[in-house]
């Protein structure tokens, strides 16, 4: 005799859950890492997800006005960056600055906007960037100095209300 | 493949409703789409998505970034205009290939 099965198995009924908001950490000051975080939150908002962005420690780096467009990338202690190059060349004055400089001239490239004008596109899309309370008075930064779009300065307990709601995650970087 | 059948014609769309065929393109397809993605087109999204379609002819991919210096619209109005991702909404409705850009 033939079984039929009336239901189908739960897991085919399941439904999807979609990710509908992004709160995205930041707490690196370095040019890759930094450029991961601002491409996740973008690329949630082309999705037509919300994204919020919150910086904190090193991250801050990224929302101040005069280091934001100045970020390096790890030429020392980065066994990634160039695997051939003896550690010690890594750490020649000026090295850092240059192989930062050739990686900024690739992203350009493919049409990655600087740092400042990133943060900028990400505010015009709707996004919100906060700054972390304790590392902006570790590091005796007020308001003015960092870039415009910076919603405001706020401690970690009003991060976690950024993230609120169904379908909402953490990224942290 | 599917078809949409518009005011008589048939156009050939893939799995994601983005037009195959971008010459099969017309007025009255971007309004049907439109719907389907509850947008009510005006000229200023019209606008959007002639200097979408003259990019995609030209070969250049689109970005956020190339729409908001484009001088026809800025960031905070294309995402007005299309709510809910626009570039890849814009870019189905004015019947080009879904965007592959990241940024």
């Amino acid at each position: 005799m033939e079984t039929v099965l009336e239901n189908k198995p739960v897991v085919d009924q399941q439904e999807k859950k979609p990710v509908k908001k992004v709160l995205v950490i930041c707490a690196r000051g370095t040019l890759e890492d930094v450029y991961a975080a601002l491409i996740m939150a973008n690329g949630a908002l082309m999705e037509g997800m919300e994204a919020k962005m919150f910086f904190t420690f090193f991250g801050l780096d990224a929302i101040t006005k005069v280091k934001s467009d100045h970020l390096h990338t790890a030429t020392v202690g980065n066994p990634a960056f160039m695997r051939n190059l003896p550690t010690m060349i890594g750490g020649l004055p000026g090295f850092e600055a240059l192989a930062s400089t050739m990686m900024k001239k690739e992203m350009d490239k493919l049409d990655i906007p600087e740092v400042s004008e990133f943060l900028e596109i990400i505010d015009a899309s709707g996004g919100e960037i906060y700054a972390c309370k304790l590392a902006a008075d570790m590091f005796h930064l007020n308001k003015e100095d960092l870039i415009d779009e910076v919603k405001d300065i706020i401690t970690v307990g009003d991060m976690y209300a950024l993230a609120e709601g169904e379908g909402s995650q953490i990224i942290f970087v | 493949m599917s078809q949409l059948t518009i005011a008589g014609n048939t156009v050939d769309v893939n799995e994601e409703g983005y037009l195959i065929d971008t010459t099969q393109w017309t007025e009255d397809v971007a309004q049907q789409i439109a719907q389907e993605e509850n947008i009510q087109l005006t000229d200023r999204h019209f606008e959007v998505l002639n200097y979408l379609r003259a990019k995609h002819n030209e070969g250049v991919p689109i970005s956020i970034r190339k729409v908001g210096k484009s001088g026809v619209v800025d960031i905070k109005e294309f995402y007005k205009l299309f709510p809910g991702g626009p570039l890849k909404k814009s870019s189905r409705i004015a019947g080009i290939p879904k965007p592959v850009s990241c940024v």
